[in-house]
């Protein structure tokens, strides 16, 4: 079987990348699409880590499960706003939301 | 060193797919590719999750991420139609962006990977999981997660109506 590190490798570049595309894209869609990144990255930290440490317990996996549905959750409420959103500015970039700007 | 069977080359394939997924899903600049590529992703990660002996992860994986949110941020983009005039992809921050990244990756490569580098293999794992029924019976046990269960429950219900209330029409 493949040592843990490796597994963990793979969902810390997967984060990294989802922090980039938080932190750099223009398009709010883009940015909920790179937080489902970073969740999904997380959940694969969270069942290694389960599956090498403590397999016979199942907090791993429930705790990856929460992660779901609060991923979700999440989503389902981000999209809304963007729509709410898209409605009022005619505009999915989120330097045009900037009503609150001072 | 990494004996060359199935298991392991089925988890380069599928970290293959999760990370170039992943890329793909950050830089393309149509919103229909990204989305697909986040599927692809997706199911990356639903295969990793075969691979750590957790197949009811990996089939909800499937069933929520790809059926449900991908699906939604599809339709969510054709909505908004954020595929006409986009302009550039990346804001004007992009490099520190980058560099914010770098950082966080270097982060976790130290504080989380080097404690368990080389480590643990195959030998001293134990090769008894527990299943999916043990981890039904944990999620409604009274002495483990039946509480938070509950609490996620209610947070669904709550996410749906607010979803719902925030993207009606006013008229």
């Amino acid at each position: 079987m493949v040592p843990l590190w490796m597994y963990l490798l793979v969902a810390a570049a997967l984060f990294a990348i989802g922090t980039y595309g938080v932190l750099s894209r223009r398009n709010a869609v883009a940015i909920l699409m790179s937080v489902e990144l970073m969740l999904s990255a997380v959940n694969i930290n969270l069942v290694a880590f389960w599956r090498y440490q403590s397999p016979l317990e199942m907090s791993g996996q429930a705790f990856a499960a929460f992660v779901f549905v609060v991923a979700a959750a999440e989503a389902a409420v981000g999209l809304a706003i963007i729509i709410a959103v898209y409605r009022s500015r005619r505009s999915v970039i989120v330097e045009d939301v900037n009503l609150l700007q001072g | 060193m990494l004996e060359l069977n199935a298991q392991t080359i089925g988890f380069f394939i599928f970290s293959a797919l999760m990370v170039g997924g992943g890329l793909g899903v950050v830089t393309s600049r149509n919103l229909i590719h990204g989305a697909l590529y986040l599927i692809l992703s997706l199911f990356g990660g639903a295969g990793l999750f075969v691979l750590l002996s957790a197949p009811f992860l990996a089939a909800v994986q499937i069933l929520v991420y790809i059926g449900a949110i991908a699906i939604l941020i599809i339709f969510a983009v054709m909505l908004t139609r954020s595929m006409t005039r986009m302009g550039e992809v990346f804001n004007t921050q992009w490099w520190l962006s980058a560099l914010v990244a770098i950082a966080v990756f270097a982060l976790l490569v130290v504080g989380v990977i080097m404690p368990v580098f080389g480590g643990l293999d195959m030998s001293t794992v134990s090769a008894e999981v527990g299943t999916t029924m043990e981890l039904g019976i944990a999620l409604v046990d009274g002495n483990q997660f039946v509480l938070p269960f509950e609490v996620a429950s209610l947070l669904l219900t709550a996410a749906m109506i607010g979803a719902i209330v925030i993207a009606r029409d006013r008229d």
